[in-house]
């Protein structure tokens, strides 16, 4: 490419730039915001400890921002997730603790009546910014009008695999179908090079049962939220799912969140499923060996199972205001400020791509498409199925989700410790429980 | 008035005792009583519940996952409590013998136990890992296994593994313990039996162990009371899985009520405990510690 012509493009894709931001966000326009932040407010948000560390200081150069532009003190408060899901329920029940809460799944369907309505910020936010996903609007807006929490993003899960296993395997493409993603995984472990997937009580990375099951047509309620999870579909996804597990590599009943990121880092493994979190350890590794790996990741959607449509599930984040907030308008005033387009977007660009955007305009930024590689995990929230699949979202969907009923049961059918069928009935009967309201 | 009261000993014996009154009522009889209340309710996470009886009890005892906790809490509790007993007590006689570097070995026996039980757990969580664990790469190393050793992945594997971690971080206290208990036993008995020709097993099974018995009782009572409501260390290791296999009664209450949002079910889980902690508790002051020499008999 001579100068004169890469210059020309430089100049080009700037000025095409340039000229779509203001496409980017169409609604501008039509965006109110009306509100006036508590004076002396001092705010604390608990929120997920990182998995990438661009994320966490791209979120407190906004927070600093923020303070600055406010005079509004935040405390950041950083836990697992694992101790995000208790924390929020004792501040629930107990009425005090943080004002602003992130945190996984579908928690805000536990105590939507102790949170703060924040239907006006999230329109707001919708009409500027593209309209929410469907799939955030089912977490965040159970009854399709109040708004009890304001969706983040999910974690995109996502495959990951080394291009190169997969290739030496005999598959120049991901398989797109599960038929042929059992037969990659036979492949892989005949070459010595097996994936694993995680089957501990892990709250992301189990989520990969949601799809199997999903991906042969079981579910775990109808639209009537009626449990329907023994049934001759769900039967067939763990007959499936014993013979993927067979080509596991030994563990994955052990394999809690961080697991399958070290075993791949580790080249222990060709294939697995997590976030982008993988590939952002990889090209940021201080270690050559794990930089050069980098090159040989690549992510892919899930295959499609006999059910004929993609079955995606994610770990979906929200942001929850508690109504015991003394501040409740500084801390949507908060929310609203990280969610803006000139904070969003580098903390979305910090975090490398880690949290697929609620939003539809966000997901134009260029941190999806700079790299070809993110480009996968970009449309998480607008392909995602919510975690009560087919059925509505609220306190049964989310105690079944905390309580592991589909990993468990799963678990158990693909390990042999059950019979598919003991498994299912275990499951029946615990979902039932949650669904008996 | 105020002068008669200053001199009643009912009035400041109960003065005195007030405080304390209060504060058994406050952190110990309330919650208690909350928690015996909620288990025959249906409330959750943020919201109020009504009565509903043994209900929670009666799905309870039908619901495979619970029972399979109870079994892994006895069989925690029992194998634990047993190996940490042996250990502890072996450790302790050791430890009373004169040994050079004796004040040094005592606080090296103390130091799992004055490390924080979250912080031993990751470590055991990197020792048990199925893909990096020191103990199956040094048997692969050594050729004596030709695979990784699945600790935590295999039901019986993950139980042992997590009742192997509770030892390593119990034994001290017993060991400690029983340390000071023996160091109140006069050597002089020891002289007389040594005199009148008694070996080294009759002079533990005739001195030792019956004066360390009261000792052993309260040690023991602690031990399976801390193993029974173990919590921490399966929470990080396995979080109760593989399959469930690992769910003590405290982590399955815990998942249930907090992390499921059913309060009423999870604290009938708790309160389920109880009887077999009050067994222990029972055990321990009508077997053992009531014996008649330890309150002065000469039988």
């Amino acid at each position: 490419m001579s100068d004169n012509r890469r210059k020309f493009l430089k100049k080009a894709s700037a000025g095409a730039a340039a000229v779509s931001v203001p496409m980017l966000w169409p609604g501008v326009a039509q965006a109110q915001w009306n509100n006036q932040a508590e004076k002396g407010a001092k705010l604390r948000v608990l929120r997920w400890k990182r998995f990438v560390q661009g994320d966490e200081d791209a979120y407190m150069v906004n927070v600093k921002k923020f303070s600055e532009k406010y005079g509004i003190d935040v405390r950041v408060d950083n836990e697992g997730w694992e101790d995000v899901r208790p924390k929020a329920a004792v501040a629930a029940n107990t009425g005090g603790g943080p004002d602003i809460i992130l945190s996984t799944n579908d928690d805000a369907n536990l105590y939507p009546d102790k949170l703060l309505d924040v239907t006006d910020l999230s329109e707001y936010l919708g009409k500027k910014y593209g309209g929410w996903y469907p799939g955030a609007q089912a977490y965040c807006r159970p009854d399709g009008k109040k708004w009890i929490a304001v969706p983040l993003g999910c974690a995109g899960s996502m495959i990951v695999y080394r291009q190169g296993m997969v290739k030496a395997a005999g598959f120049d493409a991901f398989p797109k179908s599960t038929d042929d993603f059992l037969k990659l995984f036979k492949a892989l472990k005949e070459k010595g090079t097996p994936g694993g997937m995680a089957l501990g009580n892990a709250t992301g990375d189990g989520l990969w049962c949601n799809w199997l099951v999903w991906a042969f047509g079981g579910m775990l309620v109808d639209k009537n939220n009626k449990v329907v999870i023994d049934s001759p579909e769900t039967a067939k996804a763990l007959e499936y799912g014993k013979e993927l597990y067979a080509t596991f590599i030994p563990g994955t009943l052990s394999w809690l969140d961080p697991n399958n990121n070290k075993a791949f880092l580790d080249g222990q493994i060709s294939v697995t499923n997590n976030g982008i979190s993988i590939y952002y350890a990889a090209k940021n590794s201080q270690e050559a060996k794990v930089k050069e790996m980098a090159s040989d990741i690549q992510h892919a959607t899930y295959p499609v199972g006999p059910v004929g449509q993609p079955t995606e599930s994610h770990l979906f984040f929200n942001q929850m205001i508690f109504k015991y907030s003394k501040y409740p308008k500084a801390a949507k005033e908060f929310l609203r400020f990280m969610m803006e387009q000139e904070q969003f977007e580098p903390w979305l660009t910090g975090a490398g791509g880690y949290v697929a955007p609620p939003l539809e305009a966000y997901t134009k930024i260029p941190v999806w498409t700079a790299d070809p590689k993110n480009t996968p995990y970009r449309d998480a929230v607008k392909n995602m199925r919510p975690a009560g699949y087919a059925g509505r979202l609220g306190y049964a969907s989310a105690g079944a989700g905390a309580d592991f009923i589909i990993v468990n049961m799963v678990a158990e059918a693909v390990s042999g410790s059950k019979s598919p069928k003991e498994a299912m009935q275990r499951a029946q009967q615990r979902a039932e429980r949650y669904y008996k309201l | 008035m105020l002068h008669r009261l200053q001199n009643s000993r009912n009035f400041l014996g109960l003065a005195f005792m007030l405080p304390a009154g209060v504060l058994l009522l406050l952190f110990l009889t309330y919650p208690l009583g909350l928690g015996v209340w909620l288990g025959f309710t249906d409330t959750k996470i943020g919201r109020g519940g009504e009565w509903i009886g043994l209900q929670n009890y009666e799905f309870l005892w039908g619901d495979s996952v619970t029972r399979l906790a109870l079994f892994n809490t006895l069989f925690y509790t029992t194998v634990a409590s047993v190996i940490k007993f042996g250990l502890g007590l072996w450790l302790a006689i050791l430890l009373n013998e004169r040994l050079p570097f004796q004040t040094f070995f005592r606080s090296v026996i103390l130091l799992p136990y004055i490390v924080p039980t979250a912080l031993s757990a990751i470590a055991f969580w990197w020792i048990y890992d199925s893909q990096f664990s020191i103990i199956s790469w040094a048997l692969v190393k050594m050729g004596l296994i030709d695979q990784y050793i699945d600790f935590l992945g295999d039901p019986y594997n993950a139980r042992l593994a997590t009742i192997v971690a509770n030892i390593w971080r119990g034994v001290p206290f017993v060991a400690i313990t029983l340390l000071a208990g023996l160091q109140t036993i006069s050597p002089s008995l020891y002289e007389a039996g040594a005199i009148d020709g008694a070996s080294g097993w009759q002079r533990f099974r005739y001195i030792t162990l019956p004066l360390l018995t009261p000792i052993i009782a309260v040690v023991m009572t602690f031990s399976v009371l801390f193993t029974f409501t173990d919590f921490q260390l399966i929470y990080v290791l396995t979080r109760g899985g593989p399959l469930n296999a690992t769910h003590l009664m405290a982590t399955l209450s815990f998942q249930r009520a907090i992390s499921g949002g059913a309060l009423g079910e999870g604290a009938a889980i708790a309160v389920a405990m109880v009887p077999f902690l009050l067994a222990a508790i029972l055990f321990s002051y009508f077997g053992l510690q009531r014996r008649a020499w330890q309150q002065g008999s000469d039988q």
